[in-house]
């Protein structure tokens, strides 16, 4: 007989969640894991490490900078101890990677240390050890994925792993690709004094991205010394020395420009990860693009298997992995598990903060509705002011004839925080007249949201 | 598509799962076999029910499964489709029509229901479709090249839709409700489904298949789970040991009660008052099977190996009931013990048994029971063996019954016994002669004093 309920295979935020959920739910439950610790990506070189060194360096710049002068805050002098701030993250992701060790413990979730490999449809081995189960989750995640040609050297040219984990600031980094992980650590070795090259392939950085959130933070982030090159393909990295030479090419054509960096970080997304699952002994097989197709109780083909995260198609976030892994539990446990796969928010934690949930006003264009578009500026936000950061806006997109908010786009100093307000509003198939009816505590920078509520069917009352 | 177990001939409800034929992921074409089973009569392949896949196997080979039991599933399609080509092809846009032959775990997750608010319906959600727009490629991994981005699918495939609140969504799709059957305002609200279910016009969404099941109303089924507890384990466990290893048999007397309660109606009150316990049924039965043991020894004897044990003292188990299950507390050398002793010790078992206080020490051992199902009203019943006794009495309800005493149709109390016995041991004319002698003593308790 199976040992256990449910192998979840992967640690990550989408497989540790799975685990802790389906053991809540009465099920034996193990979790196989190779790195040393668990959270995966997320926790180790992901979402938790990034943030640290985004807070820690904004502590840096804003003191070096002067910024905090006008506060009346003067240094005498102001000094960076990478080691140490490099210390802090690490302290900060050991504190969350034990953290979920102990919820292990707490519910009985079995660690399998080692790389799980499918023996057949209902056994895994790991460690040399056979480990049979009525259920299995592929929770594998993701990783780097790199442009055709260029392959990182863990060096000089290299994945954002080692961009959380420099041991100096490079004189120049030179980040390939325009989304996320590219701004993130670009802002991170900007605000430590690094010159930062960003090249995009696509005519503008983060490309999904509502065209007024886009125009706003490209705008942003050239004033903080940014450099973007948009358009532009990578055409060839040479080592040279230290560092590298980096031929860029225009994708509309014209002539090559040469750049040398000292470390150049490969940013251009990810892809699923199931390297040494050994998939076909379970009767699986991926797609074209490396994902396990799955319907919507996160079932493979092979229906005891199911599959959640980035290892499956849909945005590569933590929080959505979460909420599978969580839903998925539920199936398994003979529950109804749900996840709104329409609200699924997401954040890019540069300063300001960029974070959208749900259509961009073109995409709600797109999908034939006539739409309604309210606007706020933090300019005009009594918070924002007192704070003296001003940066950004808040955007709603409603249909025009239900007036239900189809999107929301902000770009601000806590951006990430105020879209949970607006997901909220959306997984409840608000109006935005309801956003705008609901009472905002002053100061907050939530009232902007409000007050762009209130613009989707007027004049705001404050701008 | 479920292959379930096949009827394998009269009386045979199980059988052993021998040798799987196919793997999950094989195809299979209808009537090829896929699984062998065996019986203690025949060894049967069963054939595959349609073209297919064969996407699950559900039992292991030694594996015990029942007839009509599901031992695997396929996924009936054109034979020799893999799979894992559980439609790897980019999502088609929306207006071409229907993605070939969704498989059938896409099929079967109605797809929920927040997805299409009132507008064109949307194409079957192949798990490629189900990425959510926008936001896909905000991903920490906002892919670069061009390539990558095409094969995102296309935007308007999903609306932020939401005529169901998360919670109302969730529980309308673990029912599979309509939500068009939901009344009142929208978005439908949790507290909207929950009454609509309890005011029972929640419509499930697909017509059921049988027409009998007209009235789709909704009533929730629910089952509770509670765990065996140790002692029924134990008497699961025991009973079966007992069928499996014994000749059981039964044999059935009927006994006249008359005498038994004139002797109590004219004693109850000297016997309470002298010895403080009421004058019951009970220590009648225990001395005349003290008296018929003797006289037929086998009934108290047990089969040890290729021995047969003989005793010359009678423990005899009086089976109880207690709120945790039967049990069976034993009265010691009751050959021994007089009529009040009998009484005395009865009624403190039956005390300690519902208090759950009784020891292990005096559950253990016997070498004959008696059981009385007749304070629970049975008429007549088949008792069974408590290893590794050989013989176990039944008593039953006293009921007055027209008898033939002397030619004449007379009304008698009247109470059946039965006698459960090991063929093994004990022959026919044993058993019954045993059961006689019991019937005898108590018709004629005198018979109890002179020791016949």
């Amino acid at each position: 007989m199976a040992a256990f309920d449910l192998i979840v295979i992967g640690g990550g935020p989408g497989g540790y969640v799975a685990a802790i959920r389906a053991a809540q739910l009465g099920l034996k439950v193990a979790c196989a894991e190779k790195s040393s610790t668990l959270g995966g990506t997320c926790l180790n070189v992901g979402c938790i490490p990034s943030k640290a060194l985004l807070h820690a360096s904004a502590l840096f710049a804003e003191a070096r900078e002067g910024s905090l002068e006008k506060f009346g805050i003067r240094f005498r002098e102001v000094t960076l101890d990478l080691a140490a701030m490099m210390a802090e993250k690490a302290k900060a992701v050991a504190e969350l990677t034990r953290g979920i060790e102990f919820l292990f413990r707490k519910n009985g979730v079995v660690w399998l240390k080692g790389t799980a490999a499918f023996v057949d449809p209902h056994a895994i081995k790991v460690a040399g050890e056979r480990h049979e189960a009525r259920h299995l989750l592929i929770a594998t995640g993701s990783e780097p994925a790199f442009p055709p040609g260029l392959a990182p050297d863990g060096e000089v040219v290299v994945t954002s792993t080692e961009a959380l984990a420099f041991d100096r600031v490079p004189r120049r980094l030179l980040v390939v690709g325009g989304g996320y992980i590219g701004l993130e650590l670009g802002s991170v070795w900007r605000r430590l004094g690094a010159e930062v090259v960003v090249v995009e392939v696509m005519p503008t950085i983060l490309p999904a991205m509502d065209p007024d959130v886009v125009s706003e933070c490209t705008r942003l982030f050239r004033r903080q010394g940014l450099k973007l090159h948009t358009s532009t393909k990578v055409a060839a990295i040479e080592r040279v020395g230290e560092g590298a030479r980096v031929a860029l090419e225009p994708e509309g054509g014209g002539p090559a420009e040469v750049v040398d960096a000292d470390r150049v970080l490969l940013a251009v997304g990810r892809r699923p990860y199931t390297q040494g699952l050994a998939l076909e002994r379970a009767g699986l097989a991926v797609d074209e693009r490396g994902r396990l197709p799955v319907d919507g109780q996160f079932r493979t083909a092979v229906p005891h298997i199911r599959a959640i995260g980035d290892v499956t198609a849909g945005p590569m976030l933590a929080h959505r992995a979460m909420d599978e892994g969580h839903a998925a539990a539920e199936w398994i446990a003979g529950r109804t598990g749900h996840v709104d796969r329409a609200v699924i928010p997401a954040v890019v934690y540069t300063h300001p903060e960029i974070a959208a949930v749900g259509l961009s006003e073109p995409d709600a264009r797109a999908a034939g509705h006539d739409v309604r578009v309210g606007r706020f500026p933090f300019a005009a936000n009594s918070r924002a002011k007192a704070n003296r950061d001003t940066d950004g806006f808040v955007k709603i997109v409603a249909d025009a004839a239900t007036d239900r908010v189809l999107g929301v786009h902000i770009v601000g100093a806590v951006a990430g925080t105020l879209i949970a307000e607006a997901a909220q509003a959306m997984a409840l198939g608000a109006s935005s007249e309801d956003i705008a009816l609901t009472c905002h505590a002053h100061p907050t920078h939530a009232e902007a949201l409000k007050e762009a509520a209130i613009a989707v069917r007027g004049p705001a009352l404050h701008a | 598509m479920d292959v379930v177990v096949p009827a394998l001939g009269e009386s045979v409800a199980e059988a052993t799962v021998g040798q799987w034929l196919k793997q999950p992921g094989d195809p299979v074409k209808a009537d090829e076999p896929i699984v062998s089973l065996e019986t203690d009569k025949v060894a049967v392949e069963v054939p595959a029910p349609a073209d297919g896949v064969l996407v699950e196997q559900l039992a292991q080979p030694g594996e015990t499964v029942a007839v009509g039991a599901v031992i695997a599933r396929i996924e009936p399609g054109a034979a020799g489709r893999a799979p894992t080509l559980l439609d790897a092809t980019p999502a088609p846009p929306p207006t071409a029509g229907a993605p070939p032959a969704a498989p059938p775990p896409a099929a079967t997750a109605a797809p929920p229901a927040v997805a299409a608010p009132g507008g064109a319906p949307q194409p079957t959600p192949t798990p490629t479709a189900a990425a959510p727009p926008a936001s896909t490629t905000l991903a920490w991994a906002t892919p670069a090249s061009a390539v990558d981005r095409s094969a995102e699918p296309p935007k308007s495939a999903t609306q932020p839709a939401a005529h169901l609140h998360p919670a109302a969504a969730r529980i309308v799709e673990q029912y599979g409700l309509d939500p068009d059957s939901i009344p009142g305002d929208r978005p439908i609200t949790k507290a909207q489904v929950l009454a609509a279910i309890e005011a029972g016009v929640a419509r499930r969404k697909e017509p059921p298949p049988a027409p009998i099941a007209a009235a789709p109303l909704l009533r929730p089924r629910m089952e509770e789970r509670v765990r065996m507890s140790r002692l029924r384990q134990t008497i699961a466990r025991r009973l079966k040991e007992a069928q499996n290893t014994a000749a059981m048999l039964t044999t059935f007397n009927d006994v006249d009660m008359s005498a038994v309660i004139r002797v109590r109606e004219a004693h109850q009150e000297s016997f309470m008052a002298k010895h403080g316990v009421r004058l019951g049924f009970m220590s009648f039965f225990v001395k005349a099977a003290t008296l018929a043991l003797r006289d037929v020894p086998q009934v108290n004897a047990a089969i040890e190996g290729d021995e047969i044990v003989f005793r010359t003292y009678a423990d005899i188990g009086i089976a109880v009931s207690s709120p945790a299950g039967l049990v069976v507390p034993i009265l010691k050398d009751a050959d021994t013990l007089s009529f009040a002793e009998c009484e005395r010790r009865i009624a403190d078992f039956g005390r300690r048994a519902r208090e759950g206080r009784l020891t292990l020490e005096e559950l253990q051992g016997g070498t004959f029971t008696i059981s009385n199902g007749g304070v629970f009203g049975s008429l007549l019943s088949t008792p069974i063996l408590n290893p590794p006794q050989s013989a176990v009495l039944g008593m039953h309800r006293i009921e007055e019954r027209p008898v033939v005493r002397a030619g004449q149709v007379v009304v008698r109390p009247m109470m059946y016994l039965a006698l459960t016995y090991d063929h093994r041991l004990i022959d026919g004319r044993e058993a019954v002669t045993f059961l006689v002698r019991i019937k005898e003593a108590i018709e004629d308790p005198l018979r109890l004093l002179v020791d016949l």
